[in-house]
């Protein structure tokens, strides 16, 4: 133990900065929700009269199930044909993947907005071609939402079913084949069961971050889709109701730490966050 | 996994469609940036760098570019110290011993920012660190150890500890070893991490929201107004150059990855 002890001095300055300026501010908004305006839990009382915090409930796991759902789609039939590819294919697909995750959330949202609202490039290239009359409304409202969280989440669905398939036997799909199974049922009996823990993973990374997003939301929703994380930006700096935002902020991560508790047999959380890096 | 085996044409289609839905709205960002008009659109009659040059001559922008890498290189500079040490200790320290450390080092990944902006207003109210530079770099600096913990705990997965035992064996101290025999050989992963914490905290926006309101006023404040206030090409201009800077620096990170990989 002694012999350690160096090393132990190694963790100090980030588990300090850690503590002090991470798990303290985040432990004092939860102190806040049953503090403030007065002791007791009437901020979660509210959960059950207020309509208002129910309707941004509602829509916030609508949205993320919506969300979360698109995003397996299209990330699943990504994540196999990259899984499939030719390696030399297989880092142009992963480019393709890995540069919009990279990329400032802020420019993604403006370049939704550039593209989708009223006298944007779809509206007018729709136009042009005398497909519609008059412009659609396609942002500031919950399709915008979608069309731009469903962008942002797919490359982290795409990461963890990757990763799952890559484990997966080439020569088993190729003796199935051979023993006379069809495309589809190689596919439906053998590839889809062996992915099935990826998919889950990209499920419980995709809801959860769907659950708290605030930028893409808050852009393309133009303050008609309140969202979770907008309602709680309402609260504490417009409306200076601490309570109020402390209290969602608090089931807000209830309700993401009790996702990843329910899900944590089926998944491994460090290779769930390390798959990013 | 490769060989024999091949994706159908269904599911080549939705994945070639997937990746257009994934780049093309961002590159369309490119042609807007050069219109010639003064609104957003598409050129009109030729292309144009003036809303390039209005960067360049508006004091604003400059000021939050400069103040934007200002403290994205404060930050990084923090995180990496301080995640880089963490992450040797972790490795080095049983697995079970250092297990808290680990999950506490992962939670600004998991829990959303704009909780923890809540949080930082008050705090940071009481620290005295509300709209301080170096406020906003202590917020960027703690939220990006992961970062610099994951990648440099990946560096270290693939170093042999005999070699950190012998050095030890031989009579050289803690500080020693590190300098002398780990540093040198997870010096990429150590770069990695360095540059995933800096784009952390060159495209932070929602702890800036909360804690910051004059003093320290940031690149990713202003296009947050420039998207909510006026949308003009100029906003396009400024939006490519940070792509053009993130692939920049991507690529930076692939030339140091695949370095890593010719050594080991």
């Amino acid at each position: 133990m002694r012999r350690d002890l160096g090393w132990w001095a190694l963790l100090l300055p980030a588990f300090l900065m850690m503590t002090v300026l991470y798990v303290a501010p985040i432990l004092q908004v939860l102190a806040i929700s049953v503090t403030e305006p007065t002791l007791g839990t009437g901020n979660y009382e509210r959960l059950l009269s207020n309509a208002g915090v129910q309707r941004v409930i509602l829509t916030t796991l609508r949205i993320g199930l919506l969300t979360t759902g698109i995003a397996l789609l299209l990330g699943y039939a990504l994540a196999y044909v990259i899984a499939l590819a030719r390696p030399a294919a297989q880092r142009w697909w992963l480019l393709g993947v890995l540069l919009p995750l990279w990329i400032s959330v802020l420019v993604r949202a403006f370049a939704w907005v550039t593209l989708l609202r009223r006298q944007g490039l779809v509206n007018q290239g729709l136009q042009a071609l005398g497909a519609i009359d008059s412009p659609l409304q396609l942002v500031w409202n919950e399709f915008g939402v979608v069309v731009g969280m469903v962008h942002y989440m797919v490359p982290y669905a795409v990461l963890p079913m990757l990763a799952s398939m890559r484990e997966i036997d080439p020569r088993l799909l190729v003796a199935a084949r051979g023993m006379g199974a069809s495309r589809g049922m190689v596919f439906g009996r053998v590839f889809l069961p062996l992915s099935l823990p990826g998919v889950v993973a990209a499920a419980v990374l995709v809801f959860i971050f769907s659950l708290g997003f605030y930028i893409t939301p808050a852009i393309l929703g133009g303050g008609k889709t309140l969202m979770t994380a907008e309602w709680i930006k309402l609260q504490i700096l417009d409306l200076v109701r601490w309570g109020m935002g402390a209290m969602l902020a608090t089931v807000l991560v209830g309700a993401i730490l009790a996702t990843l508790a329910v899900f944590s047999r089926v998944v491994d959380l460090r290779r769930l966050f390390g798959a990013r890096a | 996994m490769t060989g024999g085996y091949g994706a159908g044409h269904l599911a080549k289609a939705l994945a070639w469609t997937t990746v257009l839905y994934l780049v093309l709205p961002i590159t369309i960002v490119l042609p807007v940036s050069l219109t010639d008009q003064r609104f957003l659109s598409l050129p009109y009659e030729t292309l144009s760098l003036r809303h390039y040059a209005n960067i360049f001559a508006s004091p604003a922008w400059l000021a939050a570019i400069s103040q934007s890498f200002a403290l994205a290189v404060a930050s990084t500079l923090l995180a990496v110290v301080a995640g880089t040490l963490c992450a040797v200790g972790c490795w080095r320290l049983s697995r079970r011993a250092s297990d808290l450390v680990r999950v506490l080092m992962l939670l600004p990944l998991i829990i959303p920012s704009i909780v923890y902006a809540v949080g930082l207003y008050r705090w940071f109210g009481r620290l005295d660190l509300l709209d301080r530079f170096l406020g906003v770099a202590l917020a960027h600096a703690v939220t990006a150890i992961p970062y610099v913990v994951i990648t440099v705990s990946a560096a270290l997965a693939a170093f042999d500890a005999r070699l950190e035992q012998a050095a030890r064996g031989m009579g050289a101290s803690l500080p020693q070893t590190l300098r002398w025999v780990i540093l040198p050989r997870i010096a990429p992963g150590i770069a990695s991490g360095a540059i995933f914490a800096f784009i952390h905290s060159w495209d932070e926006l929602v702890m800036v929201l909360f804690i910051t309101s004059r003093q320290v006023f940031t690149l990713p404040r202003k296009m947050w107004d420039g998207i909510n206030e006026n949308l003009d090409p100029t906003m396009a201009a400024v939006a490519m150059l940070l792509v053009a800077f993130t692939i920049l620096l991507l690529w930076l990170d692939g030339a140091l990855r695949r370095r890593r990989g010719g050594d080991a």
